[in-house]
Formats: C-alpha cells, sequence, structure tokens
C-alpha cells in the first residue's frame, strides 16, 4: 500500500483513463453472470446493472454503478449517474435476492444520482429514500464496495450494508469536491483544495466507522494489474459472505442498524 | 424562549432602518407585501398564496395546544467531525443570532388533544442542513416514538446535507431513514410536512418516507438544486419546477395543505388513525 497520496492524488488515479470498471471485473470475480433489466415501472437505466451470479458456487446478487470505459460506453451509462430507475431496479434485484437467501453485493462508482428534470419528475428523492430505507431491514447479508468514487446520496442508495468496504484509492463523499467547492466557496476550481480537507479517503472512511475494509490495489493503481485487484476483491467477498450468512439474520439487522445509529459526532 | 425567539425573528425581518417601512419580497411572484401584513397572514403571500419559512419556534406555537410541548435533547450541539475550518465559530455565532443550538427542534405535545412526537426543522440555522444533530435528534425522535407507541409528525426544511461534517453528514441520511423504518415496521404512523424548502440529502432521506406527505402551497422540494440542473441541461426551467403543486401533479406529494387548516387537518387525521387523546 502506498500510504503517502494525498487525497488529490487518488482522486487523479481514480479518474485515470483505463481505471477498471464493473464491466472488467464482474468476468474476473464471477461466473454465469445473468443481466436483469429494468424497474418494471419505468425503464431500464443503464447506470445501474444488476443480475444474478455465481461466487465460487455460491449464488449472489450484483447490483452496481457501471462507469463508462469511453466516451460511447460513458454515453451509454449517463456517466454512472443513476435515474430514479436506476435506484428502482437495484431495489427489485435486492428483494428478489432477499426472496431466494441470496446475499447482495454492491459495487458503487458514482459521482453522484443523475440531476436533471427527468430524475426530479420521477422523484429521485424518493427512489434514493426508498433504498436505503429498505436496505436497512432487508434481510440477507449485503456488502458493498466503493471501486472509486462513491458520491453523495446517489452512493448511499447502494451503501446501506453490513460491511463497506473501499478499494485503496477508492474515495467517498457528501458531495463532489468540485461540488463542496462551488458551494462552500462559490468557487469551483479551488477543487483540489476542498478535496484534501473533506476526509474522504479510503483512510479517512476507516477511521470515521463509515468502512471496516481497504482492499489494496497494485501498485501505482487498479488499472496497472486488473487480474491482481479483481484476485483481491474476490478473496474478500470469498473471506466476508460466509461470514456473515452465518450470522442469524436479526443479529445481521441489529449490527447493520448499529454500524449506521452509532455515526455523529455531538455533545450534550 | 419562544418569546425572545420571536423577538429575534421580527428584529432581523424588521431591519435597521426605522424610516422606511419594510416589505417583503415575495421570492414566488416577486410581489411586495408590508411586513406587518405578511407577519398578520402568518407569512403567506397574499398575491400567490407561497407559504414562507416559520422559525420552528413560530412552527410549534401555531400547531400544538398550547403549553403542550416538551422538548426532547434541547441541549445537543455538534461536534466537529472532519476539523473544518471555522465551523464551530459560525455554529456559536449561530446559536447566539437565532437562540437554536442546531436547525432542528424535537419534543413531544398535543394537537387538538393528541399526543405525537414532533419534530421542526428551522432554515434560519445553516439553512436546516443535516448534520450530526439533527441526525441524532430525529433518530432519538422515532425510536422514542416507537418505545411509547406515539405517531411522529414532521416538519421538513433543508438545503440538504451539511457540508461541513463531511461523509459524517451523508451517513445521518442513513441513520435517519433506518429509524424511520423500524418505527414503520412496528405499525407506527408517521407524516411529513414539507415546508419550504426541503431538497436534496433529507428529501432523500426521511422526508419522502412518511406514510402520509403533506406539503404547504408553493413550496421547494427536490432533490437537486435548480441552478445545478440549468447549468447541467443548459437550459431554462419552468416556473413552477419543484414546486409543491408539481411535485402533487408528479406524484410524490398526498396533500397540499394551507398553514391556516394544517393545525386541523393533523388532528383529523391522527384521530382517523386511532391516535388517542393524552392519558392525565
Amino acid at each position: 500500500m502506498d500510504e503517502k497520496k494525498t487525497a488529490w492524488e487518488r482522486l487523479k488515479l481514480v479518474h485515470t483513463k483505463g481505471r477498471p470498471t464493473i464491466n472488467d471485473y464482474i468476468p474476473l470475480i464471477f461466473s454465469d453472470f445473468y443481466e436483469m433489466h429494468g424497474d418494471r415501472s419505468f425503464g431500464d437505466d443503464k447506470a445501474v446493472i444488476g443480475g444474478i451470479a455465481s461466487l465460487d458456487g455460491t449464488p449472489v446478487t450484483v447490483i452496481a454503478q457501471v462507469k463508462g470505459r469511453d466516451i460511447d460506453e460513458n454515453k451509454a451509462c449517463n456517466f454512472a449517474m443513476p435515474l430514479p430507475e436506476g435506484y428502482r431496479k437495484a431495489l427489485r434485484l435486492a428483494r428478489q435476492a432477499e426472496k431466494f437467501h441470496r446475499p447482495v453485493i454492491c459495487f458503487i462508482d458514482t459521482p453522484g444520482a443523475y440531476a436533471g428534470v427527468a430524475a426530479e419528475e420521477r422523484g429521485q428523492g424518493e427512489a434514493i429514500a426508498r433504498n436505503i430505507a429498505e436496505f436497512m431491514t432487508l434481510r440477507t447479508p449485503i456488502i458493498s464496495i466503493v471501486l472509486g468514487e462513491g458520491g453523495s446520496g446517489g452512493a448511499l442508495a447502494l451503501g446501506v450494508c453490513d460491511e463497506l468496504a473501499m478499494l485503496e484509492n477508492a474515495q467517498y463523499s457528501v458531495i463532489s469536491p468540485r461540488g463542496f467547492a462551488s458551494i462552500l466557496w462559490k468557487d469551483a476550481e479551488r477543487e483540489e483544495e476542498a478535496c484534501n480537507i473533506m476526509k474522504i479517503t479510503a483512510e479517512d472512511m476507516v477511521r470515521l466507522g463509515v468502512a471496516e475494509t481497504i482492499i489494496e490495489e497494485p501498485l501505482g493503481g487498479a488499472h496497472n494489474d486488473l487480474d491482481k485487484i479483481s484476485e483481491n476483491i474476490k478473496e474478500y467477498l470469498l473471506h466476508k459472505i460466509p461470514e456473515k450468512c452465518k450470522k442469524d439474520i436479526d443479529v445481521l439487522l441489529k449490527e447493520r442498524y448499529t454500524k449506521f445509529r452509532k455515526i455523529g459526532e455531538f455533545t450534550e | 424562549m419562544f418569546d425572545d425567539f420571536f423577538n429575534v425573528v421580527k428584529l432581523r425581518f424588521n431591519g435597521s432602518d426605522e424610516d422606511e417601512k419594510p416589505s417583503f419580497k415575495c421570492p414566488r411572484c416577486q410581489s411586495s407585501v408590508p411586513v406587518d401584513k405578511y407577519e398578520e397572514l402568518y407569512r403567506v403571500c397574499p398575491n400567490c398564496n407561497y407559504h414562507g419559512r416559520l422559525s420552528a419556534a413560530e412552527r410549534i406555537a401555531i400547531t400544538v395546544d398550547k403549553d403542550s410541548f416538551s422538548e426532547l435533547d434541547p441541549e445537543m450541539k455538534s461536534g466537529d467531525p472532519i476539523e473544518f475550518p471555522d465551523y464551530q465559530e459560525k455554529q456559536q455565532e449561530l446559536r447566539s443570532a437565532t437562540g437554536l443550538n442546531d436547525a432542528v427542534v424535537t419534543g413531544t405535545a398535543t394537537i387538538k388533544g393528541i399526543e405525537a412526537a414532533i419534530g421542526v426543522m428551522d432554515s434560519h440555522y445553516m439553512m436546516a442542513s443535516m448534520g450530526s444533530v439533527v441526525g441524532e435528534k430525529i433518530t432519538r425522535l422515532f425510536e422514542y416514538a416507537s418505545e411509547k407507541g406515539l405517531p411522529v409528525i414532521l416538519f421538513t426544511a433543508s438545503g440538504g446535507a451539511r457540508m461541513q461534517e463531511g461523509i459524517v453528514s451523508l451517513m445521518q441520511m442513513a441513520k435517519t431513514s433506518g429509524a424511520v423504518k423500524l418505527h414503520s415496521d412496528k405499525g407506527g404512523l408517521y407524516i411529513t410536512v414539507l415546508t419550504d424548502p426541503t431538497t436534496g440529502g433529507v428529501t432523500a432521506s426521511f422526508a419522502s418516507l412518511g406514510d402520509i406527505i403533506i406539503a404547504e402551497p408553493k413550496v421547494l422540494i427536490g432533490f437537486a438544486g435548480r441552478r445545478v440542473i440549468e447549468s447541467t441541461m443548459k437550459q431554462r426551467l419552468p416556473e413552477d419546477f419543484q414546486l409543491a403543486e408539481f411535485m402533487q401533479e408528479k406524484g410524490f406529494v398526498d396533500m397540499i395543505v394551507e398553514r391556516k387548516r394544517m393545525r386541523a387537518t393533523l388532528g383529523h387525521i391522527l384521530a382517523l388513525h386511532g391516535c388517542s387523546g393524552k392519558e392525565s
């Protein structure tokens, strides 16, 4: 692990062309992935993919935000910014997993939920809120992994889980550093400064009780060795999924609630 | 405390220039309304019916039975989880200016004799952004209500997550929504009243999770900010975009209730859910 990088340097790494996306990881981590489309209500959002797969013989449900690897892919997946129907598809698949007692694995990789007229008209806020509330009591284990960017409520909609892991250079934040600078200082150009004071690195997440595990990236970043980073993610899942599946579900749910319940800093 | 509060708010509204008769400019119809007239109407614009912003104390005063409000966790103050420059100083100033310790006041009260757990967000405190204190107090309110079998009524208003608390503020969305879900799973009633403005992380958490979602007329309700959307889409948005009426049209608001009817409406809804009068 290279611990000397600043948050800004890590953000640059996450934005490096060639940074692996979920479409690179799925064939290397899972076998027999069958993608399932649509929210059964409005449509099929390409910024969120989901389906069933085998993790070394264990059936699992995979839900992930999709970043494009080139401009065409990015246009198709709306630069990983989901619409409400993407979150509703995620919830549908999570409930399906609950019914068939499959653990859920969520991969977070989004700058944030899409901000636009269509998103507002179809209830972006409601869709995210519903996922957060429903995932909190979903009666099957949930593991979430932040692959690159975990931006705001758009990330949290796949982030209510029993355990959160961060790739070493991944970041999780209340808003993108650019948005942060723009809102607080009315100057988006102060992005780097914002990035370095926001406390958004994997280590910050562990320290603040948001994440439990950091998954090591190959030297120089995930893009330098796709096989190695996939192996690291798979190893983590093979260790973590049985551990969570073994737990009594009511105990697991209590622990899930407590994990979030205790985050906050106040005096009285 | 409430009397002091009214004075603070009145002073702010009236400004310092005593020669000029102060007026309120309606953010919806842009008309100018004399402040005393606007105040007399409980801050409702007489031209377009925009329902303006109240302080938490004012909201409580016009909503619950006289002297029935009992506050929970009044002393809770935020820490500084990401050590954000000047955050504590800014809060200290706001505490003096508003008489609040943070952006939400919670407690129990009766409405038309029926006991309920009540939370009111106050946009005069950092635009009622949600940080540790808002998250914790709302979570505790739901936990308390669940334990006591009380309905919960929340008057929401918020600019969203509190940037100065970083990721910790984002996690308050999970904490509060989780508490709402547990209350709901136990059969508890939760009524949301969306007031101006309800946006961002609050819309994307407990504000959207009410069994019944009420909004005041012409208030702003949305996830993303209007300016953000306009800059992404590179187009002007219609005037009514993200207003209560628009959100009802799109299916996200059960009913729009005028301020003067709010207390009676809440009382009736509570009664229709079998909530009973306070035993004493």
